[in-house]
């Protein structure tokens, strides 16, 4: 008799959302998942984005059947699974650390699932999947006698043969090196897309989850911050800590002086600068701006600079310029050169100058002048912490108080 | 929201029906199972070690009726019992304790630089080696013991040798001497020795070890200053292992020593098989645990009990 | 060399230490090593012993030797009481183990996979029967016997040996189970494996081996055990009790027959063991 119940027999992604509503996870004192709603539409490729001890792994869990939710319900199509067991649920998991058995063979490893649903014709599709992962001539070798990323794929075949609504991963690119890595974000990525099933993967890397994922949850502290498309929450993201944590983003206190059509007029340090007013999101007269540094252009305000730019320009065709900084640091990095620039009022700005091949780096001690297109320009409440989601060494992050 | 919120920690919402939510139990949660698990095992050892400890605190306080035959003891709760054995018998446990010194003492000094050399030096051979230490205590320890019996006889080449280098003189006893009986309880207890301390040196990472040389430490420093501070848990649940069973021996003392190497453990064998005195012999094993105990709560205290299993 | 340039002057020969440096310095250096082939005979002398006195053509005593003769172990069971005493120490091995391993590894479980009320107690009641001289053990469950009227037979020699094997099963498995990674058997239920399968399955097979070394361990205790065993077996022998008894007349070397036996069986055993361990991690 399958154990796997009926919920599982059903397994394939077809046409069924993973929801969360209101789930909230307590560990004593502590509050690791907080109120946390997501609805995840089937077949996407979701992302659970955010730092250790932010939730996201606790919340796959979750998911997985492997912790209860302490409030709130999950639901997958229109079953309710919060408190259901794990293998009730079609839920499979890729383990950070893999989690292969042992002592079986990577064919009995990937068979595993299929065994134990009672599942006929397993052999076709361990082949099947096995060859998706291209591992086929591995089939009979045990998983110590694999590589790292090897039986990473070994895990995915394993999760993936038994078509589950949700697949879920956790973090697992974590301890490949970084080539492999990129090459399993595009292996994975092209998997997902063929195979057609839902994906949550949960990491703390942002640039995978922008290459890999068509929604992006970024969560911090047990909530989610903001959820959207990798470009929605690149470009505009709502909250100081979406800003720093997805890239990196300069946030410069300005304040809100007039409209002008469609733009805002703002005030910083007394130059004039403007944005698009859909852009203002909050409702302060006293704003943090933010400017991606790829965004800014570096002008020389020496004597090799050329014709430099009015300052404080407003928009329609005209630029934002923040005249009066000086180059304090220069890192080529072969793709482009990463500058900090001290400007008069203290504070250093971050600028990604690509490597155009036109003109050379600029040395430190040059004075320069920040330039961008005011459209690229996002406004965030000016009372937040603008050193939130900043990374510190090596990810680590001060302890959330319990 | 709902009213269950406010009650704290490990309420759940009430499910869509109102009723709340079934328990779960998954593998390690379900309340019944760890006592049912415990059960059997813990059964015995209540009744089969615990019980019959308190038996023996019983019987230490019982005295023979005036008239009554061998072997027949009453309960009187005769606190004298231990002064009057303890009296007689204070010679018996200093020279058990002093000889369980000794041979913890050269135990550690044997098996040190072996476990050392074993986790350090052995390479591929480690494995090997292990087997080796263990091996020889595949031979009954009694038949071993008897072994040294004859290596240690008057006659035999290690008596002869040592004479022949003038550290003994032509008169004196290798056998059935004081010294046979710690080099017997040395030897049987080497593998407690051995192995503890060489799992805990196994542990240590050899990196350490090079910081400290790169750090301008020559060997014998690294040794003092990082290895063996790294292996003292080792070091002292050997020597525990090693110390407590050395204290209630008697085999060695039976049959390597004379008169006067009498152990405590003899005197209990005696006073429990040969003479049935049965309270004495209490006496005597329940003082023996106490000093056991005393050792132990030392060791706990410092370590806590989830190191002890 | 040129024939027509100066000869260069020859390279200077190193100096070579004098033999006291040297012979010095390959002490040090192989200090360690001496010691561990000294510390190895010390503890293999004693049984070299036990086996070449197998061979001798003893009268009534094994002490002294008398002569070199293989009768010993063509007739090992010759000698009278000798094959029953082993006999026995098998069979009481055999019954103790299976019931300390099986009690032994549910109380492993329970204190790795579980939670639960009194764990210091029960770590306690482990530990102490470890820690306790085998003379105070074996004294204080004759003391139970003698009180409850039990007579003392194989029956009692079983419930003693037990009762000190289950500690030394308990701690082995335990550390077989905390090695296990819990994630694997999590692992096993995401992938439709209930709590029964999960077990049979996955823990069940990962453990095996901690489990037959707990089982190991507690028959070489139990078929070696003297002191407890004497206390509480009454006119029952066992392959110790004999040797022990037959101490005092002579032994026959027909015991070192035997000892030398079950010291190879279990030196064979034990590399196999190895070489299986290590086949299969390829």
């Amino acid at each position: 008799m399958s154990t796997g119940g009926q919920v599982a027999d059903r397994a394939s992604s077809g046409g069924r959302d993973l929801r969360l509503d209101h789930v909230t996870k307590r560990f004593g004192g502590f509050v690791a998942v907080d109120d946390l709603s997501l609805t995840i539409p089937s077949g996407s490729f979701f992302a659970l984005l955010g730092p250790s001890g932010c939730g996201k792994t606790t919340t796959l869990r979750m998911v997985a059947g492997l912790e209860e939710p302490t409030e709130g319900s999950i639901h997958i199509g229109d079953d309710d699974v919060t408190f259901a067991k794990p293998y009730k649920r079609p839920v499979n998991t890729v383990f950070q650390s893999y989690a292969l058995f042992p002592h079986l063979d990577i064919f009995e490893n990937v068979a595993f699932g299929l065994r134990r649903r009672g599942a006929k014709d397993v052999r076709r599709q361990v082949e099947e999947a096995l060859e998706l992962v291209e591992l086929a001539a591995m089939a009979r070798r045990k998983p110590a006698q694999l590589s790292g990323g090897q039986q990473q794929r070994v895990a995915l075949a394993r999760a993936i043969v038994n078509r589950p609504a949700v697949l879920l991963l956790d973090e697992p690119l974590g301890a490949l090196d970084l080539k492999l890595r990129r090459q399993m974000q595009v292996e994975l990525k092209r998997i997902q897309t063929e195979v057609g099933l839902t994906f949550v993967h949960v990491t703390h890397d942002q640039e995978e989850a922008m290459t890999m994922a068509d929604t992006i949850a970024v969560m911090n502290q047990g909530r989610v911050e903001q959820q959207g498309g990798p470009g929605e929450l690149y470009e505009s993201p709502a909250t100081t800590f979406a800003a720093n944590f997805l890239g990196q983003s300069n946030l410069i206190h300005a304040a809100v002086t007039g409209n002008q059509g469609a733009d805002l007029l703002l005030d910083v340090q007394g130059h004039r600068l403007a944005m698009p007013v859909d852009r203002r999101n909050s409702g302060d007269d006293d704003l943090l701006i933010g400017v991606r540094p790829e965004k800014i252009r570096l002008n020389r305000a020496d004597a090799d600079g050329g014709e430099r730019k009015p300052a404080g320009q407003g928009t329609d065709g005209k630029q934002n310029v923040l005249p009066g900084g000086v180059v304090t640091d220069a890192s080529f990095t072969g793709v482009s050169t990463q500058y900090l620039v001290r400007m008069p009022w203290g504070q250093e700005l971050m600028v990604f100058a690509q490597n155009l091949g036109v003109d050379g780096v600029v040395p430190p001690g040059t004075p320069v002048d920040l330039q961008w297109d005011p459209a690229h320009t996002f406004g965030l409440d000016g009372s937040a912490d603008a050193t939130a989601g900043v990374e510190h060494d090596e990810g680590v992050q001060p302890a959330p108080v319990g | 929201m709902s009213a269950v919120q406010g009650i704290g920690v490990g309420e759940r919402q009430l499910g869509a029906d109102g009723r709340p939510p079934r328990r779960t139990g998954r593998a390690g949660t379900r309340r019944t199972t760890p006592y049912l698990l415990l059960l059997p095992g813990m059964a015995w050892l209540a009744v089969f070690f615990v019980v019959p400890l308190f038996t023996l605190l019983s019987t230490s306080t019982q005295t023979r009726p005036e008239g009554a035959e061998i072997g027949v003891y009453t309960q009187t709760f005769r606190f004298a019992n231990y002064v009057d054995t303890l009296e007689e018998y204070a010679v018996v446990f200093g020279r058990s304790f002093f000889y369980a010194l000794i041979a913890t003492l050269l135990a550690l000094a044997i098996s040190y630089p072996l476990a050392y050399a074993i986790a350090f030096k052995a390479g591929r051979w480690r494995n090997v080696l292990l087997v080796l230490v263990v091996a020889p205590f595949f031979v009954s320890f009694l038949l071993r013991t008897i072994a040294w019996k004859q290596i240690l006889a008057d006659d035999a080449w290690v008596a002869d040798a040592m004479r022949f280098l003038h550290l003994i003189g032509p008169q004196t006893h290798i056998i059935n001497s004081a010294p046979a009986v710690v080099i017997g309880i040395t030897y049987n207890f080497l593998p407690f020795m051995i192995l503890p301390i060489y799992a805990s040196l196994e542990r240590v990472d050899p990196r350490l070890i090079e910081a400290a040389g790169d750090l301008y430490a020559n060997g014998l420093t690294a040794l003092r200053k990082v290895t063996f501070p790294l292996s003292l848990p080792g070091v002292v649940a050997g020597t525990l292992l090693t110390f407590i069973p050395a204290a209630g021996d008697y085999i060695n003392a039976a049959l390597l020593g004379n008169r006067n190497t009498t152990m405590v453990g003899n005197v209990i064998d005696a006073r429990f098989l040969k003479v049935v005195d049965y309270p004495t012999a209490a006496v005597l094993s329940v003082t023996l645990m106490a000093s056991i105990l005393v050792l132990v709560a030392f060791y706990i205290r410092r370590a806590g009990t989830e190191e002890l299993v | 060399m040129s024939a027509t340039a100066p000869a260069p002057a020859p390279p200077a020969r190193p100096t070579r230490a004098g033999i006291a440096t040297r012979s010095s310095r390959w002490l040090s250096r192989n200090a360690v090593r001496i010691y561990a082939v000294l510390a190895f005979a010390y503890l293999f002398v004693p049984v070299v012993y036990t086996f070449a006195y197998s061979f001798n053509d003893s009268g009534k005593s094994n002490l002294n030797w008398r002569g070199f003769t293989t009768d010993k172990w063509a007739a090992p069971c010759a000698a009278p009481d000798v094959c029953p005493a082993l006999v026995n120490s098998v069979k009481i091995g055999l019954v103790a183990t299976a019931i300390a391993t099986v009690l032994g590894t549910m109380v492993a479980f329970a204190l790795a996979r579980h939670r639960f009320r009194g764990r210091t107690a029960t770590n306690l009641t482990i530990f102490l029967p470890m820690a306790t001289p085998e003379i105070v053990l074996g004294a204080s469950l004759l003391a139970l016997f003698l009180n409850m009227g039990v007579s003392l037979g194989t029956n009692t020699i079983v419930i003693a040996h037990v009762m000190f094997c289950i500690s030394f099963v308990i701690v082995t498995v335990k550390a077989r189970l905390a090695s296990l990674d819990p994630r694997l058997e999590q692992a096993a239920m995401d992938l439709y494996a209930d709590e029964m399968q999960t077990f049979r399955r996955i823990t069940l097979p990962l453990v095996a081996p901690g489990i037959m070394a707990g089982a190991l361990l507690a028959f070489s205790l139990s078929f070696d055990d003297f002191i407890i065993t004497n206390f509480n077996s009454g006119d029952v022998n066992t392959f110790p009790k004999f040797i022990w008894v037959s101490s005092l007349r002579g032994i026959p070397a027909q015991a070192n027959v035997i000892a030398s036996a079950m010291f190879f069986l279990a030196l064979a055993a034990v590399v196999l063991g190895q070489l299986i361990v290590g086949r299969r991690k390829t």
